[in-house]
């Protein structure tokens, strides 16, 4: 039985490299069919905002590659209540992101066999 | 009596790195693969990503009198015939390049030779799965 992973996605989607390149991490999982988990906390929570206009920053937007997930078997989606309430977030642009407490974050990373955090 | 205990308890460790060669939590990962070899544990794979890719790098030069990390991890890795991965994509889009790289770009500067390999991110997913213990340094 493979090992489970547990991405931790804590980075806004324009701060830099780290959103996508934490969500490579996914995908490639995903791609070799193993069980993996991505969980968006603190500002990785900005990931999952509505109306984002990545044009107006010359970058190419995340949310596509996002809304992709479940079509690559990333079916274990979740993000943390607090860091959306914290940064003014209602509703989420990923329909499939289960909506978690603070203690079920603890129960969730507990139940990975491995996780990283980017 | 000691030998035995460390043989009974060891590891394997995965080991990534995901933060700049000068910063804090590449040497402290640096130690940290030292002392796990020491201690008698076995690491399966070093992977550097994001940030991480610049500890392989040999362009790196290094103030005289400060720890010379890319070097350190060379001599390590080498030392000790590691496997020593570095993510591509991620190499690519800061610089890092081998020879073959550099060649595919048409680019003058190669800087992650031997022992390095330049490969993709099945390479992490591959030594999750081989490793006891994935070890982190320098995430977010």
């Amino acid at each position: 039985m493979p090992k489970s992973l547990l991405i931790i996605s804590r980075q806004a989607p324009w701060s830099g490299p780290s959103a996508r390149e934490a969500l490579d991490i996914v995908l490639a999982g995903g791609a070799f069919d193993l069980p993996i988990g991505l969980l968006f906390l603190d500002d990785g929570v900005f990931q999952l905002a509505a109306k984002q206009d990545a044009k107006a920053l010359q970058q190419k937007d995340l949310s596509a590659n996002l809304q992709a997930l479940p079509m690559f078997g990333v079916e274990e989606l979740f993000v943390c209540g607090d860091s959306s309430t914290a940064r003014g977030l209602e509703g989420f642009a990923l329909a499939e992101a289960q909506v978690l407490s603070a203690p079920e974050i603890t129960v969730l990373i507990d139940r990975y066999d491995q996780v990283i955090t980017l | 009596m000691h030998a035995v205990l460390l043989i009974e308890s060891a590891m394997k460790f995965a080991i990534a790195l995901f933060s700049a060669a000068h910063a804090p939590s590449s040497r402290r990962a640096l130690l940290f693969a030292q002392a796990a070899l020491a201690g008698g544990h076995e690491i399966v794979r070093l992977f550097f990503y994001q940030d991480g890719v610049y500890n392989a790098s040999a362009s790196v030069v290094t103030p005289q009198d400060e720890l010379d990390v890319p070097r350190q991890w060379r001599a390590f890795v080498t030392d000790h015939q590691l496997d020593g991965v570095v993510c591509i994509a991620a190499a690519l889009r800061r610089g890092v390049l081998n020879e073959e790289e550099a060649k595919r770009y048409q680019r003058d500067a190669v800087s992650a030779g031997a022992p390095w390999e330049l490969s993709g991110l099945g390479q992490l997913h591959d030594a999750v799965q081989d490793a006891d213990r994935l070890i982190c340094f320098g995430g977010a």
